[in-house]
């Protein structure tokens, strides 16, 4: 399955937002999710499926002004 | 005391965290100068990227409140989406918005600033608008929830200073009951005062702390003259006059001719 992952093209095989965190080695809980244009919460990733084409962003603080 | 959406501070100058020499420096420049609120970003982590992490926990460990900002947003849908996210991960409805419409000037796209502070608001932000001097823009943003204002007085980064002190002052004289915070365009502490003798309630800094030779001592500088402004403006300033008037009394001068 291709998708887009922080502009990013990858082969995935996970099945949901949580489990394709894991499989590209994603950890912590200062990570910020959003699936084609909506944030997916901490608590829905388990439930939030993949597929095929799905854009999806995986953000992290930074400095900031 | 400064207050902020019900909360109050203690400093009167609120610190980026951007473009420091290292996050050492970061930290020695915050905990120098004490600042109320600092602000942060999100930005894409790689993937098994601890950067995020390691900069999240620098920031906790300094024991200041923190201030999300959505820079670089370009569109409402962009800005919002961002501070949805900064939400979560930050755990504070504090959110400094701002949707560039310019790319060359960064001066905020203040109609699409107006409609996503609406809808940030209505979903209990508490939203910090970064925008222009415009007095109606100001009274739109008021309008749309904002109980904080954050005009420019120049371009961010440009360190060039308060250009249009009239319009500061104009703000400050519609708005006397809601927080003016001067965001972008502060180069020296000498503008920071500038600010603050007006009667604005705070200034947000980034770039001329964290680019200056000794980082720390520029920030225990701002503060200073943070508070010296502030105490220039609660005393009341001398208005300027168009004649010369004399400081020592002329009565009982002595004649010797």
């Amino acid at each position: 399955m291709q998708i887009t992952v922080n502009g990013e093209r990858h082969e995935v095989a996970a099945k949901t937002l949580a489990g394709l965190l894991g499989e590209l080695d994603y950890e912590g809980a200062w990570l910020a999710t959003a699936r084609n244009g909506e944030v997916v919460h901490r608590e829905a990733r388990e439930q939030c499926p993949i597929e095929d084409g799905d854009r999806i962003e995986i953000l992290s603080p930074m400095q900031g002004g | 005391m400064l207050k902020l959406y019900g909360k109050q501070y203690h400093s009167r100058l609120l610190l980026g965290t951007a473009q420091y020499p290292s996050p050492a420096i970061l930290a020695t420049a915050v905990e120098v100068a004490r600042p109320s609120l600092v602000t942060i970003s999100l930005r894409r982590e790689a993937a098994g990227g601890k950067s995020g992490g390691e900069f999240w926990s620098l920031i906790s460990s300094l024991g200041v409140d923190v201030l999300p900002n959505t820079a670089g947003c370009h569109t409402v849908k962009e800005a919002v989406t961002t501070a949805q996210m900064a939400r979560e991960i930050f755990a504070t409805d504090r959110i400094k918005l701002e949707v560039i419409g310019n790319a060359d000037t960064l001066q905020p796209d203040v109609f699409g600033l107006v409609e996503a502070a609406r809808v940030l608001t209505d979903e209990g932000f508490e939203v910090f608008p970064y925008t222009t001097e415009d007095l109606v823009v100001a009274e739109r943003l008021l309008d749309a929830g904002c109980q904080v204002l954050m005009p420019w007085c120049a371009p961010i980064g440009s360190a060039r200073g308060p250009l249009n002190p009239d319009a500061l002052r104009s703000l400050r004289g519609h708005f006397p009951d809601t927080p003016l915070i001067v965001d972008a365009g502060i180069g020296r502490p000498s503008h920071a005062a500038a600010v603050m003798e007006l009667g604005f309630d705070a200034v947000l800094l980034n770039t001329a702390v964290a680019k200056a030779g000794d980082p720390a001592l520029m920030a225990a500088a701002f503060a200073d003259a943070i508070g010296a402004g502030r105490a220039a403006f609660e005393a009341g300033l001398l208005e300027p006059r168009d004649m010369a008037v004399p400081s020592t009394p002329v009565f009982g001068k002595a004649v010797f001719s």
